[in-house]
């Protein structure tokens, strides 16, 4: 057996892990054997790993609550009525229209809203454009925004419902078995890692087989797990069903309903929902480029998405442009090593021609924090003189006079040196990889 | 010897045509791979650069033997090409490929399980044995044949590993990216399983990254199965947590993922941890002295 933990979800301070046993099929080994062959079996939550893999980051595809439900809706999951507005105006009719007691929740691209006072229950209209006109426009701090917080621009009002029981549900990748699983728990309404820590045996697990797919009676044994009986049980199958149904058309990454609640009238209702899309399926879903809420992100990171560069800011002062993930987190940690404050991480990828380079390097200037640029190009596919020149191309255009030190090795590096060398840039050349990041963070300081 | 693919490789190139179907095509041959054959649907009876082009993967294994497949296709025919080549009986299929679905490469991993097909990457640089058979994407000349094998799920960092190896004279046996997405084929215990049975391997590099759990998993299989020294390198121990750095594989959100859980975790399983990428060559040197002088 090997060991995996959950991971955090909401609150990037704690730590924890846990381990889980493989469930115990009740009626004996030819079920359980079933199961197996199946390998997707239930699993309760005792000595055995969880398969939890939460991408928890939000640069394109993150959606807001309302428009996870929205998508939830249109799959047959029941969710609260609601409307979402964007004007206080609004706010006063939805609210309204939903009866005057309600809900008024704040939009932004990150978990904890409740504690930060972005969820409010209201009795009135009155009392729900009054708390609608202090969250407009107010940046709001989670322990999942970081310090700078998001600002709301958009409020979602639902109506209040009368709840009995509260559930957690999730769908998400399992990247040890490479399967989609489905998370449930009969504590809902906090957070994952907090009932694991209190009650891991009440997590419940399911791998679902991609040849198979989900299977009815296995989102009814998942159901009877949590505890659901007669209707709200068969309600329940569906949903899970639904769901899973919902992640393979819409290409989710994770999907969350914390918490699925069971109404004062025994109705199944999807209260709360977190989803993300999976990016690399976007030419699938051409609606989600335009359900991307620009508020929610940085404006270099929105630049750098439109020349596909993976950029993102940082606290520091020294701006970085590196070929491949790895060696651009490698470059950060090692500026870091020796003292210096990293502006960014940016990938400027392995095919990117001249423009891309350019705009890379216009990127890392845009940034007023910046007092010095380090660019670490190890050419395998990018040829060095490609880079010397989209550098060349921005400084120029931006009348850049900062301090700029250059480590290139790989194809065509003489070339790269020659043409920066002859540009007339404040450039510095170093052929080694500590030599460069002393260098950079020496001339910064 | 080395692992996976060597002088005798026969590579068919699945997207041949295409623009860095084609580059890497002629990379890869002038480095010396024996490359017989491409497929472009569509395009199947022409001939590019002087290797025949096929419409399928299963024409170009009957009439070229080939089996090694380098797969270029762009992300929507991905996971499809690698099921051609797996249904086509091709051994190793190694997939540059970047920005593929989850959802396509859940299936395709689950049917290449149950085919005898070993699947590399996707979003990986590729494998090279030095001086024999090159299939990927990394700059040929900063390897040198030898006796180190390396395993990576980076790419340029990979290159940075090796030329450090290069210059203080360590060849490599066999260089593997193994890619940074989620959902990959060949892991490190599979690789590391390869170096470990391989008589010409000395030692592993081992470079992982923020993300997952596979470099703790690893540590464990080392502690218990290793009988050669490995070292390792994990980038990331900066990033700011629940920021994705690249690769959809590197999220770190606190708890288990982050760069010191994995360096603690490889630690103690007696793997030496390069405390900078720019030491990645000297630390292996080290291991290697140390196994030598007991």
């Amino acid at each position: 057996m090997t060991c995996r933990s959950l991971r955090d979800l909401d609150d990037p301070e704690t730590n924890f892990e846990f381990f889980l046993n493989e469930f115990q099929v009740i009626g004996g080994g030819a079920a359980a054997a079933a199961c197996f062959s199946l390998n997707s079996c239930l699993h309760a939550a005792i000595l055995a790993p969880v398969l939890h893999e939460r991408p928890q980051y939000g640069v394109i595809m993150n959606i807001h609550e309302y428009q996870a439900k929205e998508i939830l809706r249109s799959f047959g999951i029941p969710v609260p009525q609601g409307r979402v507005a964007f004007r206080e105006a609004q706010v006063e009719r939805a609210a309204r229209e939903l009866g005057g007691r309600c809900v008024v929740k704040a939009q932004i691209y990150a978990g904890g809203r409740g504690k930060a006072g972005g969820v409010r229950l209201v009795a009135t209209p009155e009392e729900a454009v009054q708390t609608a006109k202090n969250l407009f426009g107010k940046t709001l701090v989670t322990p999942q925004t970081g310090p700078e917080g998001l600002i709301v621009r958009r409020i979602l009002v639902e109506e209040a419902v009368e709840v009995s029981r509260e559930f957690y549900l999730s769908l998400t990748l399992d990247r040890q078995t490479s399967r989609y699983c489905i998370i449930a728990s009969a504590e809902g309404g906090m957070e994952i890692e907090a009932i694991a820590e209190k009650s891991p045996e009440k997590i419940h697990l399911l791998t679902i087989d991609p040849f198979v797919g989900l299977r009815t009676y296995q989102a009814r044994k998942l159901a009877l797990a949590l505890g659901m009986r007669g209707n709200v049980c068969e309600e329940c199958v569906t949903l899970i069903m639904n769901l899973y149904r919902c992640c393979l058309e819409k290409d989710c990454s994770l999907v969350e309903i914390n918490p699925l609640v069971v109404t004062g009238s025994d109705w199944l209702l999807a209260m709360d929902a977190k989803m993300n899309l999976d990016d690399n399926a976007l030419f699938r879903h051409p609606e989600y480029q335009e359900m991307t809420d620009l508020s929610q992100i940085d404006p270099l990171e929105i630049t750098a998405g439109e020349f596909d560069l993976s950029y993102i800011k940082l606290k520091g002062s020294i701006g970085c442009m590196v070929n491949g993930a790895g060696l651009a987190m490698a470059t950060l940690d090692m500026l870091s090593e020796y003292g210096g404050e990293p502006a960014n991480f940016l990938d400027v990828g392995g095919g990117a021609g001249r423009d891309r380079v350019a705009a890379a390097f216009r990127i890392i200037l845009d940034d007023p924090a910046v007092k010095g640029v380090f660019v670490n190009i190890f050419g395998g596919i990018m040829r060095c003189d490609v880079i010397a020149e989209g550098i060349i191309q921005a400084a120029s255009d931006t009348g850049c006079h900062l301090p700029i030190v250059v480590r290139m090795d790989g194809t065509l590096v003489e070339e790269g040196k020659r043409l920066l060398h002859e540009s007339g840039l404040n450039v510095r050349f170093t052929h080694d990889l500590t030599e460069g990041v002393q260098a950079i963070v020496g001339m910064v300081r | 010897m080395s692992i996976l693919v060597n002088r005798n490789s026969k590579v068919v190139v699945q997207g041949i045509t295409g623009r860095a179907g084609l580059f890497h095509t002629r990379q890869c041959r002038d480095y010396g791979t024996n490359i017989v054959a491409g497929v472009t649907p569509g395009k199947g009876g022409g001939v590019i650069e002087g290797i025949p082009v096929f419409d399928t993967v299963e024409e170009a294994v009957r009439a070229t033997g080939a089996d090694v497949s380098m797969i270029f296709v762009p992300p929507a025919g991905a996971a499809d090409a690698l099921l051609e080549a797996a249904a086509a009986g091709v051994g190793l299929a190694v997939c540059i490929t970047e920005g593929i679905p989850v959802r396509d490469m859940v299936l395709a991993k689950r049917a290449l399980q149950e085919s005898a097909t070993i699947m590399i990457g996707p979003n990986c640089p590729g494998i090279i044995t030095p001086g024999e058979c090159k299939v990927g994407i990394m700059p040929g000349d900063i390897h040198l044949k030898g006796r180190i094998g390396v395993v990576s799920r980076s790419g340029t960092l990979t290159y940075e590993a090796v030329k450090q190896l290069t210059v203080m004279g360590l060849g490599q046996s066999t260089c593997i990216g193994i890619g940074g997405d989620p959902i990959i084929g060949l892991n490190f215990i599979d690789a590391l399983r390869m170096f470990n049975e391989d008589p010409e391997t000395e030692g592993v590099c081992l470079i992982g990254e923020i993300g997952g759990g596979a470099e703790e998993e690893a540590a464990l299989w080392i502690r218990n199965n290793m009988n050669k020294p490995v070292t390792a390198f994990i980038a990331g121990r900066t990033a700011p947590p629940g920021k994705r750095m690249g690769h959809a594989g590197a999220i770190v959100s606190g708890g288990k993922g982050r760069a010191e859980d994995k360096i603690r975790a490889l630690q103690e399983c007696g793997i030496p941890v390069a405390a900078s990428p720019a030491r990645m060559g000297e630390t292996m040197a080290g291991a290697i002295k140390k196994v030598a002088r007991r």
